[in-house]
């Protein structure tokens, strides 16, 4: 081995906690990159595969009964690969030890099952016989958090009828990942479940036979789906068709995509920036941490080494540091990576799991760190080749001090000596100091950034659960009811107060801008369930016009005052063009609001009402549920307290996963970063402090220089990295958006003050190290060895 | 040694050598046009106070740093002519350094220290046979800071002279050591001087040391005062200070 390798290998061994603390940087930004697109990777190929082996459907769609025979016509349309006509159907479960009741989406099973779409995979037991009606098999979600098995049976009130169905099988479906119930806006897995029927049983209870009202189709290799949705939007109009639409209007596929794409959004933005500003950190690290290398550089060149030579001897040393950290950071990565996919895939349920990661991924974190750490050991190579071998060999020449502000601070200030001493060395080197200041705020902006998911999806719950809908409970009935139906439910023991509700499945348009969604049709004397203006100021409903979210307003690119196109897809499937009347605020979906007589107007039929919002007397509420589970008109419950508990607990945890491992990454970067500037300013004041020592002073008065030094910069660094995280949360918010929710963008100042009280810790472990070093300082040798 | 050597025999000729070092507002004229020559073999020590340019003379000779004026010439080359890369030649093919501080790199044993040299250099000795010539062939595996002031410094020696340099420059050698110390660099010194026929310039504080050189060159104030020419050399144990 070459000597000067030798040398390498034994700085490396010397400074080794330095050397760590450097790699731990480089290693915290390696892995949240690694680990993020792995995740995000990973899920993706899953679901992919998981789609793909069992069938996930193309296009769906729903209507009130078409004959079997229209069958043939739609394999007939062009694009069709295979279509499935099934039955699906909601009804109200009543299950042992759940005092709610609950949703179950009923779905049929046919007869022969091979070559069949959306097909399941079975945890356990078998599919339901196909001339039994007692047999049902249930999403593995649902048996699990009641506890259910094989055997075990629960009721449904199914077309009036209450039957008692017995578990003979548990599965899992692609249809299915995401299981929410109407009404939910989350998955409630006691309180939703998906059963699957022997689909001849099934329509003799709906009295279906020979029919369907249900149709899922897979498409053609190349086929244009608008196109055979418009063909099959034809064929079912005359049997109560309610528009066909594709997987992304899909319940489960939208809300599946929705995770994904905030995945994706916290890959793009968080993981670049975590690597980016380690990669700064470690830049300014090393051109430091070099530059103080200046006499052995010196010396090398006086005896002969090239600039070549010695700077690939420093090139080698940095390598070394930055290879150690990138290796720490890929397995941190790929592991952390593994852990959250399994998570996520174990909370979307999925059969199986593909661990996958692009190996470019590794390539640029790899080389992201590598370049900047080189480029910042070049830096301060090079500026030490540029001098004489004798000037470099000499401690650098006394800097010229001024007087300046510190004096003037001094002459005002009752300032001692030590404080004096700090404030002029950062006025004599303020590029060092406000790069020390800009790497420390970067630390605690990252900090900043990760923290700010659980701030913003709080203010979202409040907002969403405590401003906009602040029902008890929603029911819904499986058809639109006159509004008698509403006074039936105020009978229902112990609700307070019910108000009424109509939704409309439509498609709204704007020239070439397309979206599926609902109206809402509510009364004017809304109470519980509310529409808020921008400022969340509750408002009312104009008599006229339609009053739709800004989510929707951005997708249709419409403003206040313009007309859009309204295609009902239910009933007459009457198309009128309707003004914008207002633009409201709303995190959730993606909403569109008229008046309860505006929308009857609309839809040319009288005053019907899809269901009630309602309040209850909690006394009561197991009377309610009681009464609930056997009353045929209602078709499913939506619980409040449960969606914000389950809302709260289910996109927490899906933040958390991610958030919490960010956390841990920033608060490494910050003990990083923190650590290496209290060292290095340790060592480019050793001299001096040795020095002050030999004169007398004490091991406290001279570590107050340091610390004073660290405290300034602290002072200045803490709310720079509020400023650089507000903005780096606003980079993440803006990426976050999806049309399932928006997060507002909120920072609590418990935020700010949990990443400033990090990279303080990190100030105080790193300076008592520091006054640690100052007391073991060997005084003679550090004024003998100049520098 | 006599004045009838043609010009290319010797090994430096310094013709009106100026420097002007410029710390801020400062101008120090650290060289006022300095004229000398050193012949093959030669052994010269250089007097004077603090300040008097010694150093700067022979930062210069050595190729660690640049003149403001003047010219030299190292045997055919034109040292002032040549530039960094030009430099780093020079001094890796034909210079050995001591300085007074030693200048090892801690995190190198006594011989690695010296190997850094033998590894670049054209026809080096073993780094074991440099540090024999030094007297410290038993602790070759020591690191500086396991060995005393005086061993440090001969191993800087050893350093130096492992490529076989054409000439050895030496800034204040025993100026951190305490006599005895001293003489046993001194001697290694003269050692290899004798037995390889090394130019060699020595800087010294220490008017006894003159003693043992050809010749001495006196400075002051960035110029050389006077020259006297030692007729009697004395071994370094023969002098005291």
């Amino acid at each position: 081995m070459r000597t000067l390798d030798r040398k390498m290998l034994r700085d490396l061994r010397r400074m080794w906690a330095q050397a760590l603390a450097i790699a731990l940087v480089i290693a915290g930004g390696a892995a949240t990159f690694v680990l993020a697109s792995g995740a995000y990777r990973s899920l993706d190929e899953t679901r992919i595969a998981y789609y793909e082996r069992y069938r996930f459907g193309d296009i769906f769609a729903e209507i009130k009964r078409a004959p079997r025979s229209v069958g043939e016509q739609i394999k007939g349309i062009d694009g069709v690969a295979v279509a499935d006509f099934r039955i699906l159907h909601y009804a109200v479960l009543d299950v042992a030890n759940l005092v709610e009741p609950a949703t179950g989406q009923v779905v049929s099973v046919p007869e022969r099952i091979d070559g069949q779409q959306n097909r399941l995979h079975l945890r356990a037991g078998r599919l339901p016989e196909f001339d039994r009606s007692d047999e049902v098999v249930v999403n593995e979600a649902f048996a699990k958090a009641n506890r259910l098995r094989s055997g075990d049976t629960f009721r449904a009130l199914l077309n009036g009828k209450l039957c008692t169905l017995r578990i003979v099988g548990i599965a899992l479906s692609p249809e299915f990942i995401y299981a929410i119930g109407p009404g939910d806006l989350v998955p409630d897995d006691r309180r939703f479940a998906v059963i699957w029927m022997a689909e001849r049983a099934l329509a003799g209870i709906l009295d279906l036979e020979g029919a369907f009202n249900a149709v899922s189709i897979r498409l053609l290799r190349g086929a244009n789906p608008e196109q055979v949705m418009k063909t099959l939007d034809a064929v079912l109009e005359r049997y109560g068709g309610t528009g066909a639409f594709t997987r992304k209007d899909q319940f489960s596929h939208a809300f599946l995509d929705a995770e994904l794409a905030q995945l994706a959004a916290m890959r793009r933005v968080i993981p670049p920036i975590f690597l980016l500003v380690s990669a700064f950190l470690i830049n300014m690290i090393l051109t430091r941490a070099i530059g103080l290398e200046r006499e052995q550089i010196g010396l090398l060149k006086a005896i002969g080494y090239g600039p070549l030579t010695i700077a690939m001897h420093y090139i080698k040393l940095v390598i070394a540091i930055t290879g150690i950290g990138i290796v720490i950071g890929f397995i941190m990565g790929a592991w952390l990576g593994q852990g959250v996919t399994r998570l996520y895939a174990e909370f979307f349920h999925f059969p199986f799991l593909i661990f996958r990661n692009d190996a470019s991924t590794y390539a640029i974190a790899g080389a992201v760190s590598v370049a900047s750490a080189v480029a910042g050991a070049l830096r301060a190579v090079a500026q030490v080749l540029r001098l004489a071998p004798a000037v470099a060999m000499q401690p650098p020449a006394p800097p010229r001090y001024n007087r300046g502000l510190a004096s003037h601070i001094h002459a005002r200030l009752p300032l001692s000596q030590m404080t004096i001493m700090s404030l002029r060395h950062m006025a004599r080197w303020p590029m060092r100091a406000a790069v020390t200041v800009l790497g420390i705020a970067l630390a605690s902006g990252l900090l900043i950034t990760a923290l700010l998911s659980f701030d913003s999806v709080e203010s979202m719950v409040n907002v969403a659960f405590f401003k906009i809908d602040r029902q008890h409970a929603t029911v819904g009935f499986n058809d639109p009811q006159n509004m008698r139906a509403i006074d039936s439910v105020r009978q229902l023991p112990g609700v307070l107060r019910a108000e009424p509700f109509r939704t409309v499945p439509v498609r709204l348009r704007n020239g070439h801008r397309v979206r599926r969604l609902s109206i809402s049709g509510k009364p004017a004397d809304m109470d519980l369930s509310r529409i808020l203006d921008a400022n969340l100021r509750p408002q009312g409903l104009p008599s006229q016009g339609l009053v739709i979210d800004t989510r929707v307003a951005e997708l249709l690119h419409v403003s206040r005052g313009d007309v859009v196109e309204v295609e009902v897809l239910e009933g007459k499937r009457v198309q009128r063009r309707v003004i914008v009347s207002d633009i409201v605020t709303s995190y959730l979906g993606l909403s569109a609001f008229m008046g309860l007589e505006a929308l009857a107007d609309l839809l040319d039929e009288g005053p019907r009402v899809s269901g009630a919002h309602i309040a209850y007397d909690v006394l009561q509420e197991r009377a309610l549920f009681d009464a609930i589970k056997s009353t045929p008109v209602v078709s499913s419950i939506g619980l409040q307290k449960r969606s914000i508990s389950r809302f709260r607990s289910t996109i927490k945890q899906n933040i958390d996963y991610m958030v919490t491992v960010y956390v841990a990454l920033a608060v490494i970067i910050a003990f990083g970063v923190v650590y290496n500037s209290a060292r290095i300013q340790l060592s480019e004041h050793a001299r001096e402090i040795a020095s002050l020592r030999v004169l007398g002073f004490t091991r406290n008065e001279v570590s107050r220089i340091l610390l004073t030094e660290l405290a300034i910069v602290l002072l200045i660094a803490v709310p720079l990295g509020w400023l650089i995280g507000y903005g780096f949360g606003w980079l993440l918010i803006q990426a976050f958006s999806s049309d399932l929710y928006r997060v507002p963008f909120t920072i609590e100042r418990a935020t700010y003050a949990k990443a400033s009280l990090v990279v303080i810790a990190a100030a105080l472990v790193s300076a008592l190290i520091v006054r640690r070093r100052v007391n073991r300082l060997d005084l003679v040798s550090v004024l003998k060895a100049r520098d | 040694m006599g004045n009838d050597l043609r010009m290319s025999d010797l090994v430096f000729e310094v013709r009106g050598l100026t420097k002007v070092y410029r710390s801020g507002e400062v101008e120090v004229r650290a060289l006022a046009g300095v004229d000398l020559t050193l012949q093959p073999g030669e052994l010269v020590v250089m007097l004077g106070p603090s300040g008097s340019g010694k150093s700067t003379l022979l930062n210069i000779l050595g190729g660690l740093d640049h003149a403001t004026a003047g010219t030299v010439r190292f045997r055919e080359h034109d040292l002032t002519a040549l530039d960094d890369a030009g430099l780093t030649a020079y001094r890796r093919n034909h210079v050995g350094f001591v300085f007074q501080f030693y200048n090892l790199i801690p995190a190198l044993t006594a011989r690695e220290n010296v190997a850094l040299v033998t590894e670049i250099a054209r026809a080096p000795m073993t780094p074991e046979a440099a540090l024999d010539i030094v007297g410290l062939g038993a602790r070759m595996d020591h690191f500086p800071s396991q060995l005393s002031g005086g061993e440090q410094q001969r191993v800087a020696i050893a350093r130096a002279i492992a490529k076989r340099p054409d000439v050895l420059l030496c800034d204040e050698p025993t100026g951190a050591l305490d006599s005895k110390t001293g003489v046993r660099v001194l001697e290694a010194l003269m050692r290899i001087n004798k037995e390889l026929a090394t130019t060699t310039a020595l800087i010294t504080h220490n008017a006894a040391i003159r003693e043992i050189a050809h010749r001495t060159f006196y400075f002051g104030d960035g110029r050389i005062t006077s020259v006297e020419i030692n007729k009697a050399r004395k071994a370094p144990s023969e002098i005291s200070w």
